[in-house]
């Protein structure tokens, strides 16, 4: 069992390695281009947010989009392929009970986001010094994040008929909630109604907590932060085991 | 004799309505090779996908080694070795990957796998494309890809669903003798195919589906025992006759030296190059003009 899970993640791993002029290089250059115009360019005209030195104040949600971004498209891309080229079959005729195969996938996810996630820290640290207030958080922060969205690309890539089905929701849904979700500002700044809106939005809560663990200023209880995303995370998983236990879209009812 | 596989009442309704399978009941001995026939859309491929687990049948049982498949499901998996009809390998992974990730699906250990990866691979003839990825194999050696795929747990149960389709023909002979070993040394091995030659000169028993009904099952010698009417196919050297007469049969001239014979009941071959000899008529080269089993096929399924 455990043979059949590791497979699944070194599988992967070598899929989006082999591909890391798509998978590793654009989030390095968009971070970067992030950086110079909104932190370096327009960063000095804003001045401070949340008491802190604009192009600082950014940093933590560019990684956290970055991983968020990675790790959906992981799952979504590489179990959507696996669909369309029938290789799927390979693991539907093998005795790898179905939540090993998803927890493969989640693993896959959560390691492009890692890696992707380190590669743009390692761009950011020519910018800017580097000086975390949290490893324990940020580590949290990212475990939860990358699982938390690798379900969901699961998820995606379970229902994903055509190459459009996969590119719609991350465009569509995850950036645009991305952006509401403080990544380029404090909530704090937001008219009442805004910023009670924001609370619904669970990407808010894990980029409050990712900017706790690197900057050490947050909005919310960390406890409460740490709840939306496990909560999630056990709502996707439930689902995402029902939708293979029942074969959906992979076996022909 | 124990038998590896049996159905009952087997049957698939798929959500279009289409009746792909309608009480199937099929019986494969332990150690068998084993032809499961059919014309295109009769069933076959659905039946080895609800074996394997790739379909979900709407009732009826499936039994693999004694065991019923839905409350032994993954050790089931565990016994059979399927090399389907389409091609479904990821197309941009290495060869040798391929079947080093089938055998971890299989819980065999990444060291160990290599070396069966290397076993089959050689076996095959793909030892020197073992780094290449799959999309950049002919057609006939990503079946082979695919049967050494199969293999890689060295399974109990082979199930070949059109394994030579596009396969050179000095390729198709070595894979023969190959699935001949390996059905030696104890694999049960059942196979559909096109090629009924195929199925003549390698499988024991044989089934027949015809619509999703199970139209035959039998063993192969004396299923093709019932072929009473042959067609030959007979060349001489020198020009035919205008009339032609053989006892009991049917006689056409195709041309000055072929004659086509419809072999009666009662009539040998001896008796038809006997008749045509006291007509003096040299035959130089007699061949059937149709493959027994597949008049055979034809005539069960029509």
């Amino acid at each position: 069992m455990w043979i059949a899970y590791k497979t699944i993640v070194v599988k992967e791993v070598l899929r989006f390695s082999r591909i890391w002029i798509q998978t590793i290089i654009p989030p390095v250059i968009t971070t970067s281009l992030y950086l110079l115009i909104f932190g370096g360019l327009m960063g000095s005209r804003i001045g401070q947010m949340q008491g802190i030195d604009y192009l600082h104040f950014i940093v933590p949600g560019i990684i956290l989009m970055t991983v968020i971004m990675q790790s959906y498209s992981n799952t979504v891309s590489s179990f959507f392929m696996t669909k369309y080229n029938n290789s799927f079959e390979e693991l539907l005729v093998s005795p790898t009970p179905n939540w090993i195969i998803l927890m493969g996938y989640i693993s896959g996810g959560v390691a492009r986001g890692f890696c992707v996630g380190l590669a743009v820290t390692f761009t950011i640290s020519f910018f800017v010094e580097i000086r975390p207030y949290s490893f324990s958080i940020l580590i949290a922060t990212f475990f939860l994040t990358s699982v938390m969205f690798s379900l969901a690309g699961f998820i995606n890539g379970v229902f994903a008929r055509t190459f459009d089905d996969v590119a719609i929701i991350p465009n569509f849904v995850l950036l645009p909630l991305t952006y509401l979700g403080g990544m380029f500002y404090s909530i704090d700044i937001l008219p009442s109604f805004w910023r009670g809106l924001s609370t619904f939005n669970p990407i808010f809560y894990m980029m409050d907590t990712f900017r706790l663990g690197f900057l050490g200023i947050g909005s919310i209880e960390l406890w409460k932060a740490f709840m939306v995303p496990l909560v999630m995370i056990l709502l996707l998983a439930l689902i995402a085991n029902y939708l293979l236990n029942r074969g959906v879209s992979i076996k022909t009812e | 004799m124990a038998l590896a596989l049996s159905t009952e009442k087997l049957t698939k309704t798929y959500s279009n309505q289409l009746k792909a399978l309608i009480g199937v009941n099929l019986k494969v001995e332990k150690g068998d090779f084993f032809a499961l026939l059919g014309s295109n859309g009769a069933g076959k491929t659905t039946a080895i996908g609800i074996i394997c687990g790739l379909l979900k049948s709407t009732s009826g049982s499936v039994e693999i080694n004694g065991l019923d498949q839905k409350a032994h499901v993954n050790k089931i998996k565990g016994m059979i070795g399927l090399m389907p009809q389409e091609f479904n390998f990821n197309p941009h992974e290495p060869n040798i990957e391929i079947l080093i990730n089938q055998a971890g699906y299989f819980g065999i250990a990444r060291t160990e796998a290599k070396i069966q990866a290397e076993k089959l691979l050689k076996k095959m003839e793909l030892w020197d494309r073992r780094f290449d990825v799959a999309q950049s194999l002919s057609g006939g050696m990503k079946r082979r890809l695919m049967l050494a795929r199969a293999l890689m747990h060295e399974p109990e149960i082979l199930i070949l669903d059109e394994p030579t389709a596009g396969v050179d023909v000095e390729i198709r002979q070595s894979m023969w003798l190959y699935l001949k070993q390996l059905n030696k040394e104890g694999v049960t091995i059942i196979l559909t195919t096109h090629y009924l030659e195929e199925a003549e000169s390698l499988c024991r028993n044989i089934a027949i589906l015809d619509k999703g009904e199970l139209i035959e099952q039998s063993n192969m010698k004396k299923l093709l025992l019932k072929a009473k009417h042959q067609v030959l196919i007979i060349e001489s050297i020198d020009k035919l006759p205008e009339n032609i007469a053989i006892e009991n049969c049917n006689c056409e001239i195709i041309d000055d030296h072929t004659l086509q014979v419809f072999q009666g009941e009662s009539t040998s071959i001896s008796d038809v190059v006997l008749a045509l000899s006291t007509q003096n008529i040299n035959v130089s080269h007699l061949r059937s003009a149709q493959n027994r089993l597949e008049a055979l096929f034809l005539s069960l399924t029509n």
